[in-house]
């Protein structure tokens, strides 16, 4: 659906975009991701036909950003990060003049705004001044004005930024909704976001292309192994650490055990495993040798963990601000 | 062409909306209103003097009222059409919906020509006030009307080029204000150049004032349609517009 070939985009001292190069099939939620100021918004840009590429090609459902701009923009609904609203306007209103924009007219028209408006669930808002709406409500506007025309691509950048955390999951369940109808990019620099909502992830960094995988294979590839964290407690009150983790150790297909924390009579252990799935015979291990178990749980790592491999060593300071910003 | 109405009816829709277009409605018809007032109580007192004295003076509504009035009108013009034009695409940018048109399967032209032409409509309602003054002027009296015509044609015409350079400037900023003012230093700069044709009459003075809107705004105010200051109106707004279409473009590529 959207082939892109060596983009990029130059200033006049800066490079936004260095020779970006990705495929999205059809009906897919792709996670664009990376730190503020990456090149997201510009890259996404480049493909709306907002900006020009300096040089590399892009073409959505077969036509050429530069060559046929019409035809792409005909199939492509884009939000941008703050949504392009007239403050003066009535949802409705507004919605019928996108609609116009777009090339919808007369019964179709009207069809497709009530519509999107029961889509994105501001039919209450209907008859309200956009400029008096919430900030969930504009945003949901301004997704059911992406989505009007019913196009092929929808470009989402940052559809969820300043949200609340209940409109951040209406957002996302809305997201999820849309795709299968159409294939979906959507930026953001939340990493939670892009493990909940998406299927495809591509990492972007300092305007070069870091990694582009599924969400289930960048997990696994950065992790390599599993490891999973075990809460031991002793049945009378001491536990005996050091038998603890020769028992873990012992245990087929284990390789490194470490030892975390302890609270009170409760200990904690990491234990890595080669490969497989060794928590059973861990949770055997630990009650046969008449201890008990209180928790058994993957550690598994985020996306944020995997950010910070592929791109950490190049920018610790953007990387930090990262981590910040995907924890609240 | 379907298009270009879309962008207009949304133009026309934000200033019949908000209070701009009733401000500027009322203001215009306020001080149009008093010129009008007064270029009529002094065309009465003369013909009074004249009746008393005895001698009829051949006085004629059209030399004595219109064709001043109507220059007045470019003139007070000049001072509005930076009010209209500077939201055009400041405002646009500023508030990000630019985006939003600029990625709709709609031509650049389009989206300029729209605007333009709701600035023009707008400006045409303005002129609709002075109409109503001249209405009475036809009551009472029996002016020609086809020198009214051919004055209004050339206050279209010397707004739309004034609109197509205020378009232009409005897309070079983000800042409505900055607009606004460069918008109406350019109008008084087109104003005054006519001035220096008043003490010096070399090549350079001759050029400097035939840039002058007012300057072509002569023939009109007589009655007379001139091909040559048409053409010239006709020029300034096609450069304007075309400044405008070569602005987005670069809007394009430099944001």
């Amino acid at each position: 659906m959207i082939t892109v070939k060596d983009l990029t985009k130059r200033y006049a001292r800066t490079v936004a975009v260095d020779q970006i190069s990705f495929a999205v099939e059809k009906g897919q939620i792709v996670g664009f991701l990376g730190p503020n100021g990456a090149g997201k918004t510009t890259t996404m840009r480049m493909l709306t036909c907002f900006l020009p590429p300096s040089s590399g090609t892009a073409t959505v459902a077969g036509f050429d950003v530069l060559e046929q701009p019409l035809e792409v923009k005909r199939r492509i609904g884009y939000l941008p990060e703050t949504p392009p609203l007239y403050p003066e306007m009535e949802t409705t209103e507004y919605l019928t003049f996108v609609g116009k924009l777009k090339g919808l007219s007369g019964s179709q028209l009207n069809q497709r705004v009530d519509f999107v408006c029961e889509r994105c669930a501001i039919s209450d808002v209907k008859k309200k001044i956009l400029g008096k709406l919430s900030k969930g409500y504009r945003q949901r506007v301004g997704l059911a004005q992406a989505i009007i025309h019913n196009p092929d691509v929808l470009i989402l950048d940052e559809p969820t930024a300043g949200l609340d955390p209940k409109q951040i999951n209406e957002t996302r369940d809305l997201i999820k909704g849309l795709a299968g109808d159409h294939t979906i990019i959507l930026s953001t620099h939340i990493l939670p976001e892009v493990e909940q909502t998406c299927q495809q992830v591509i990492i972007i960094n300092k305007g070069k292309l870091v990694a582009t995988d599924s969400v289930e294979n960048l997990q696994a590839r950065a992790r390599g192994s599993e490891s999973v964290l075990v809460e031991v407690a002793g049945r009378n009150g001491n536990l005996d650490l050091p038998a603890v983790q020769k028992r873990l150790e012992q245990i087929r297909g284990v390789g490194r055990v470490e030892y975390k924390t302890s609270h009170a009579n409760r200990s904690v252990f990491e234990v890595e495993s080669q490969k497989g799935f060794v928590r059973g015979d861990l949770a055997r291990a630990v009650v046969e040798a008449g201890w008990d178990l209180n928790e058994l749980r993957p550690a598994a790592m985020s996306l944020e963990e995997i950010f910070l491999q592929l791109t950490g060593s190049e920018t610790p300071a953007a990387t930090r601000d990262l981590v910040a910003k995907g924890a609240d | 062409m379907r298009n270009v109405w879309i962008i207009c009816r949304k133009e026309l829709g934000s200033y019949f909306v908000s209070p701009i277009a009733y401000l500027l409605l009322t203001m215009f018809a306020v001080i149009f209103g008093f010129f009008f007032w007064n270029a009529l109580g002094y065309f009465v007192l003369m013909g009074m003097e004249s009746q008393m004295r005895g001698q009829a003076f051949p006085m004629n509504l059209n030399e004595e009222i219109i064709r001043p009035l109507l220059s007045n009108v470019s003139v007070i013009g000049l001072f509005f059409i930076p009010m209209i034009t500077m939201r055009l695409f400041a405002e646009e940018k500023r508030t990000g919906t630019i985006e939003l048109l600029a990625t709709s399967p709609i031509r650049d032209v389009e989206i300029i020509l729209g605007k333009w032409l709701a600035a023009m409509i707008l400006y045409a309602c303005l002129l609709l006030f002075t109409a109503l003054n001249f209405a009475f002027l036809f009551r009472y009296g029996h002016p020609d009307w086809k020198p009214l015509a051919i004055g209004y044609l050339g206050l279209l015409l010397q707004a739309g080029g004034l609109l197509a350079i205020g378009t232009f400037i409005s897309t070079l900023t983000k800042n409505q204000i900055i607009a606004g003012a460069a918008t109406f230093g350019v109008c008084l700069i087109l104003w005054v150049l006519e001035w220096v044709s008043g003490y010096e009459t070399a090549t350079w003075a001759k050029v400097l004032s035939y840039m002058s809107v007012i300057t072509h705004f002569e023939s009109f105010s007589k009655g007379v349609l001139n091909t040559k200051d048409a053409i010239f109106y006709l020029t300034v707004i096609f450069v304007g517009l075309f400044f405008t279409t070569r602005s987005m473009e670069s809007l394009r590529w430099r944001s």
